[in-house]
């Protein structure tokens, strides 16, 4: 299809009239919003429609930088991968927009968060579409930026401020090695546009090396985006900014795209060993790692942010592990249900006032939707069948399973903890008693509908990667021409058998100690204390990172202000001074010499007149004496 | 008859005389004496050209007649300027008429 192009620019469209018309917009900008990304979600639609009909690779190319040497192109790649993640972007942001109609009303800044959302619904499409890196480079920076804003739109309360500033210094990390790497991948091919880069790859024509050391730099820049550890660090600040941002951003499309990056990628992961090694360990460590932390957060919020580092190590892993079409589908799944569970969780903190799950207890009987529609997607993160999740994340384990032992083990403990924690949170803040006085009412029907739609995807889509003899449909969508995913049935049912198992049992072992009571949390606690003090400290990352970066920048910055203060600000002043004496220089001479000058004219004259006046003695015989005299020299001139 | 410079140096010898007596005399009416030669010796000029030179000629003779009649005229004034400063100044010596003095 030729009219790609159009999808982000409904929502940059939609962004620039927000922002010329503000409140006088229809809906204050909110409708436009709605209606710019609900194009793009028909476009989207209508682009998977045609990739299915068997238009593959759809290709469309401007001349960007046209130099005297040069012309650097950028174009538009419409292929299964580029299809699955649009129609994922835009549909999950098309509900977020109509939720947040209901969550941001009364705002006093109501149509500039719609603005923001649609620029940064432009940027992710956009980032989506482009298959020149440096165009990538530039939607990726865009989205980030767009993060920034959002974290920080109540920027009057200096905890969002600060989490804006820091996501975006932390995100800024990565991207910088990303950017060397981009330069390096220039350098070593000759342009960044993807299809000559991999024609490249594939003719052998670029060293093994260089590809190594380009998809680590370019992994990166995935691990600030995407919060793998050790960058992890600012997605759970970051949900100091509204929910629906927590939702949109940081849970279904912006954080996914670092996953993207290595999947448009992959031909260059794929050719470096190395790479994909350390992809897939440090997904596996981070689905471990924040899993653990997740378990003892009290913050509704955090334990999705939390999550949501955790399944994107999963996706990572499956990527390192060679599964690339797993990878997606779990990208996909799990943007619908985390979208969901976040826009619960929102409901929660718009119906309550609270975020904290031990002030919660007993609001299944006044939120019934949302504790209906928040169980769904817990159910569907711990991978319970026949929810979305349980397909996506046993595609995962399978591939673990057949490929890396330790991998599969960290993957299988991270599951283990995920049914945990989701079935703790769930207990905390939707069973029980109330813990806290507060009027909790249901969400406003704008907020639910969107919701029960997730709802029903996350039960539904699960099917599209149901396991068959030659691999699930979705992943012949993906890969035409890829190995055939041949499984034998007896490890796939293991494996599946065991996923669920365990997932089961960690739910009644949440049960168990938050429901019934039957064990003790404060035993626990006494009984692993130094475990328990690191999980709660979050392993102490946040302050490794401030001593190894932020104290030295802080230290640097002392030494450039006393630098400047003393130094240059001295030089400053030492000029002002030295100017100050030399007009003290010039006073002086304006006061002797000129003045001197001045005076001297008039004391002549007054002298002059002071002799003269003695002429004037008043006796006209004196006069007539000059006359006379005068006479006598004309006549004596006369006769010369 | 004498020759021409004769007459001429008899003239100048007055008008120079008079010049003298014009710078020189305290009081007023010396002045306008000394005025009066100086008058005279210019008449003399005068006549000894229009008898030496101009002989047909009546010119200068009549000239003479206008500077005698012009020179009474003037004496007449000059008086009656002096009576006026003797009236208020009280003296008639012209160093002693010297308000204009710086």
């Amino acid at each position: 299809m030729n009219s790609a192009f159009l999808i982000p620019l409904f929502p940059l469209l939609a962004f620039g009239l927000i922002l010329l018309f503000g409140r006088r917009a229809p809906g204050q900008g909110a409708y436009l919003a709605v209606g710019g990304i609900t194009a793009s979600c028909l476009l989207s639609f209508w682009a998977l429609a045609t990739i299915l009909a068997g238009g593959s690779r759809s290709l469309r190319e401007y001349s960007w930088i046209v130099t005297s040497t040069t012309t650097i192109k950028v174009g538009i790649t419409l292929d299964p991968l580029a299809a699955v993640m649009l129609v994922v972007v835009s549909l999950v942001s098309a509900l977020i927009f109509i939720y947040s109609i209901g969550y941001m009303h009364g705002d006093p800044r109501y149509p500039l968060f719609f603005a923001y959302l649609s620029l940064f619904a432009a940027s992710m499409l956009g980032l989506v579409l482009m298959n020149n890196l440096l165009a990538f480079y530039l939607c990726w920076e865009l989205v980030g930026l767009c993060s920034y804003f959002l974290i920080g739109f109540w920027f009057e309360r200096p905890p969002a401020a600060r989490a804006a500033k820091k996501a975006f210094l932390v995100t800024r990390l990565g991207d910088t090695a990303m950017l060397f790497g981009i330069l390096y991948l220039i350098f070593q091919a000759g342009t960044a546009e993807l299809p000559v880069v991999f024609d490249k790859i594939h003719a052998g024509l670029i060293p093994q090396s260089a590809l190594t050391v380009i998809a680590l730099l370019l992994f990166c820049g995935a691990m600030g985006k995407s919060a793998q550890f050790p960058l992890h660090i600012w997605l759970p600040d970051a949900m100091e900014g509204p929910t629906p941002v927590s939702a949109l951003i940081h849970a279904a499309t912006m954080v996914a795209a670092g996953v993207y990056l290595v999947a448009r990628c992959f031909p260059i992961f794929e050719s470096s060993a190395v790479a994909l090694q350390t992809v897939a360990y440090i997904g596996a460590f981070t689905a471990f790692f924040a899993a653990t932390i997740a378990v003892v957060t009290n913050d509704i919020k955090r334990v999705l942010a939390y999550s949501t580092i955790s399944q994107l190590g999963y996706m990572m892993m499956a990527l390192g592990l060679g599964g690339y079409s797993a990878a997606m589908f779990h990208l996909s799944t799990h943007a619908i249900f985390k979208a969901l569970l976040f826009m619960a969780a929102g409901s929660v903190i718009h119906g309550c006032g609270a975020q904290d799950i031990m002030q919660m207890g007993g609001l299944r009987s006044k939120m019934p939707v949302t504790s209906l529609v928040f169980l769904i997607g817990g159910l569907a993160l711990a991978g319970i069948p026949p929810l979305a999740g349980f397909f996506s994340k046993d595609e995962i384990l399978l591939k673990a399973v057949e490929t890396d032992k330790i991998a599969a083990v960290l993957g299988f403990a991270a599951a283990l903890l995920t049914a945990f924690y989701m079935a703790r949170t769930y207990i905390l803040a939707f069973l029980g008693e109330p813990r806290s006085e507060f009027h909790a009412h249901e969400s406003p029907r704008v907020m639910t509908v969107p919701m029960a739609i997730l709802a029903v995807l996350a039960v539904v889509v699960g099917f599209l990667g149901f396991p068959q003899a030659r691999g699930t449909w979705f992943h012949h969508f993906l890969e035409p021409a890829g190995p055939p995913v041949v499984h034998r049935w007896l490890p796939a049912l293991a494996v599946m058998s065991a996923s669920v198992v365990l997932a089961g049992a960690s739910i009644l072992l949440g049960a168990a100690f938050y429901h019934w009571r039957t064990l003790s949390v404060e035993n626990f606690r006494r009984r692993f204390r130094y475990l328990y003090l690191a999980m709660k400290n979050k392993w102490w990352i946040d302050e490794a990172w401030n001593l190894i970066l932020v104290r030295p920048a802080f230290l640097v910055q002392g030494a450039l202000a006393f630098f400047d203060l003393k130094v240059v600000d001295g030089l400053v002043n030492l000029v002002g001074l030295v100017t100050i004496a030399l007009t003290y220089i010039g006073r002086v001479f304006d006061l002797l010499v000129v003045d001197g000058l001045v005076n001297l004219v008039g004391w002549i004259t007054k002298q002059a007149g002071a002799t003269g006046r003695y002429l004037q003695t008043g006796v006209v015989q004196n006069y007539l004496l000059f006359v006379f005299l005068g006479a006598l020299l004309l006549f004596l001139f006369a006769l010369r | 008859m004498p020759p021409l410079t004769h007459l001429l140096a008899l003239g100048g010898m007055l008008f120079s005389l008079g010049v003298f007596g014009v710078l020189t005399r305290r009081n007023a009416i010396g002045i306008l004496m000394a005025i009066e030669l100086m008058l005279n010796g210019v008449n003399i000029n005068l006549i000894a050209f229009a008898r030496y030179v101009w002989a047909n000629s009546a010119l200068g003779q009549v000239f003479v007649i206008f500077i005698i009649t012009v020179a009474a005229v003037e004496a007449a004034v000059g008086l009656a300027l002096i009576i006026s400063i003797f009236r208020t100044r009280g003296t008639v010596n012209a160093d002693e008429v010297d308000l204009l003095k710086w």
